[in-house]
């Protein structure tokens, strides 16, 4: 888009073409606060609108997952969990997992699922991915009762540590925001980017310590190099915010900084790209 | 740019690249395949990149500029530009060139109801519509109740629109639409929806908006709404400004200038929809007294109208035949071929085969001006084939019809020779 100045005062919208890399407005970004909480209110409420179960599917589906990893991993596989009971092992993992999950598949979709908007009015474009994000963060919210419960079953303490979830999930968050910039962008002009989503989200799944406990990788380079997923990072810092499992070491600032950089330049090429998306989408 | 000016546009120009129709790149895979072909020309010495995408200027070097409160009409064909610009003018899409600046809160209108979700309430919808178009919650909550009432739909404001009819569906979107309140209204052709008595109700508000002071763009091919609600228009074809002038100038040239070709049209095989088969037209004409085509025919004498057509399969209950507006949009009169009782009962069905309807309108039927001809096929109760609302145009000359010996403009589009006596009833 051109360099729009919403001026309060006098108002002054300027048109012209755009050129070179633009960043983030977030004054303009609070100018239309109202807009993402509507689009976000929105997601939720057509998410569960016709769903007899309506937020329920929100437990159910960690639960069900759970129970699937726990009986092919924990009691078939009998991956080594230390001290934890699988169950709470990897329901502590996915959790933060089903958010970025969902948050990925539903930002990178976002732009090509709104196209009338982006083709019939004007505003920051950033709003669709990151409203797409928001709406997941209340499924979030309702599944993260369901771990309090689980815990409180299995008769495991809570601790103060448990405030670094809020900085944790804003992690996860911000990685999916990060790749989802890049693949809601591509996605507008490849469609086969929302092919490729579930596969991308199969491989990643793997490579985050979900089903398996991180001291399974090699320590030194090869676990730097694996912390280089912001996930591992996230997944193990669940982990031990939760039941102090090992702390999180150099791995969560090497992820802080992967997502950093990965956040910044997606950004940027949303930036880039978003004044096309409404002759291309 | 002086305080007065609400709108300005210079030199605004937009392109689109068109050669992607013969070699998309909408999936990854055709990318792959492109740049190997492009890499195989490289090196092969033969560089094609650039003639790769053929361009199109959907708009060149317009330029213009609106004072406040100002109602500006935007009228062109298909394809003049004319919603490239409004969406430029929204910041929906960016100019390739030239500059702009808009003064005030703009609302844009490039359709109703952007963002509805047919799962959600109408009263849903009113809030998510309305933060869409710009409005604070605030304002939605103050304006909620007006905007259900002029919307007529109260009794089902707590049911989703999915289960509205698309009339039900259009009136609240407009409701929402039209409780907006911008500095600066751009609007397209949303009056083009609706039943008649709900765009009259349009026009209606729309015509508040225009006389509150506030500054308005307006497309539309309602040539009398151009005129109710517009001080002046611009007329754009091919991307270009060809006049700006007081709305009735404006709309009388566009109409002269893009409709007739010396009082005949041509429909080719491409203009025609597919869905009007087995109705296919061929051409209209006026053909004067004199056996010739003409766009100028006089009022004194008796006018011709044919329309050539071909049926590629029988057809039962066929109607063909034309209205007649002024070039305000008004209509004068409607005729079909199977009007007449007898014509009914022998050419109501048709074996497939190429026909002209002729239709003579007698001498001293029309007033001095310009009219338009719209083009209807249809059988009655089971389906339209083809209609053009805008088939064709011509003028009449009034010289010699009753009256002329006084030089005035006789108001009407109807100029009949009619009877008159005098009788004098006594002496003073």
């Amino acid at each position: 888009m051109a360099e729009h100045n919403v001026n309060s005062a006098s108002q002054v919208v300027t048109i012209s073409p755009s050129k070179g890399w633009l960043g983030i407005d977030l004054r303009e970004l609070w100018h239309y606060r109202e807009l993402i909480y509507f689009l976000t209110w929105r997601d939720i409420k057509v998410r569960y609108k016709q769903a007899t179960l309506g937020v329920a599917w929100a437990i159910l589906q960690p639960v069900v997952t759970t129970a699937i990893t726990s009986i092919v991993f924990g009691y078939l596989l009998k991956v080594d969990t230390g001290n934890l009971p699988y169950p709470v092992f990897t329901l502590a993992a996915l959790l933060p997992w089903h958010l970025f999950q969902l948050s990925l598949q539903k930002s990178s979709v976002s732009l090509v699922g709104n196209a009338n908007l982006l083709t019939k009015i004007y505003f920051p474009r950033i709003i669709i991915p990151l409203s797409s994000v928001l709406a997941v963060l209340v499924d979030f919210a309702i599944s993260l009762i369901l771990l309090f419960v689980v815990m409180l079953i299995f008769k495991l303490p809570l601790t103060w540590n448990i405030l670094w979830l809020i900085p944790l999930t804003l992690l996860a968050i911000l990685t999916a925001l990060a790749v989802g910039f890049w693949l809601s962008t591509l996605n507008v002009q490849y469609r086969d980017i929302q092919q490729m989503v579930p596969f991308l989200l199969q491989v990643w799944m793997y490579a985050t310590p979900i089903v398996y406990p991180i001291t399974i990788i090699p320590e030194g380079t090869i676990r730097y190099l694996y912390s280089l997923n912001p996930m591992v990072g996230v997944v193990q810092g669940f982990r031990w915010a939760l039941f102090d499992d090992s702390p999180p070491d150099m791995t969560l600032l090497v992820s802080a900084v992967a997502v950093m950089i990965l956040l910044i330049s997606g950004l940027f090429f949303f930036r880039r790209m978003e004044k096309t998306f409404a002759d291309v989408v | 740019m002086d305080n007065k000016t609400s709108i300005l546009v210079k030199g605004i120009s937009k392109r689109y690249k068109i050669g992607a129709a013969q070699e998309r790149q909408d999936t990854l895979r055709d990318l792959i395949v492109s740049q190997a072909r492009n890499l195989g020309r490289f090196f092969s010495g033969k560089r094609g990149l650039s003639d790769k995408y053929e361009h199109i200027w959907a708009l060149r070097d317009v330029s213009f500029e609106v004072k406040r409160g100002q109602a500006l009409g935007i009228i062109g064909r298909n394809g003049a530009g004319k919603s490239t610009l409004l969406k430029i003018l929204s910041r929906v899409t960016d100019p390739t060139e030239g500059y702009g600046e808009l003064r005030g809160r703009v609302g844009s209108l490039l359709e109703v109801g952007t963002g509805f979700h047919p799962e959600l309430t109408g009263r849903e919808n009113i809030f998510l519509n309305g933060a869409i178009l710009g409005m604070h919650k605030k304002e939605i909550e103050a304006r909620f109740d007006e905007i259900v009432d002029f919307s007529e739909v109260e009794k089902f404001i707590d049911t989703p629109v999915k289960r509205y009819s698309s009339g039900m569906y259009l009136r609240l979107a407009f409701a929402v639409a039209a409780h907006l309140e911008p500095e600066i209204l751009v609007v397209d052709e949303v009056l083009a929806v609706g039943d008649a008595d709900f765009q009259r109700k349009c026009l209606g508000k729309m015509g508040d908006v225009a006389s509150s002071g506030r500054t308005v763009l307006f497309v539309s091919h309602n040539m009398s709404a151009i005129q109710r609600l517009t001080e002046e228009s611009l007329v754009l074809d091919k991307g270009r400004v060809l006049m700006r002038a007081p709305s009735g100038e404006a709309v009388d040239f566009y109409l002269n200038r893009g409709l007739t070709k010396l009082g005949e049209r041509f429909w080719e095989e491409d203009e025609v929809p597919a869905n009007s088969a087995p109705f296919r037209p061929l051409a209209i004409r006026i053909v004067d007294k004199n056996e010739q085509v003409s766009d100028s025919v006089r009022s004194v004498d008796p006018i011709r109208i044919e329309i050539d057509y071909e049926l590629t399969e029988d057809v039962t209950g066929l109607r063909v035949g034309y209205y007649l507006f002024t070039t305000h949009g008004e209509p004068v009169f409607t005729s079909f071929d199977t009007d007449a009782e007898d014509m009914f009962r022998e050419y109501t069905a048709r074996k497939a085969g190429v026909y002209t309807s002729r239709c003579m309108i007698p001498a001293d039927t029309l007033n001095e001006g310009r009219f338009v001809l719209g083009i209807n096929a249809s059988s009655y109760g089971i389906r339209r084939y083809f209609q053009d609302d805008q088939a064709l145009s011509f003028s009449v000359d009034a010289s010699g019809a009753p009256g002329t010996h006084w030089p005035e403009s006789r108001p009407g589009a109807v100029r009949p020779s009619l009877q008159w006596t005098i009788e004098e009833r006594g002496r003073a």
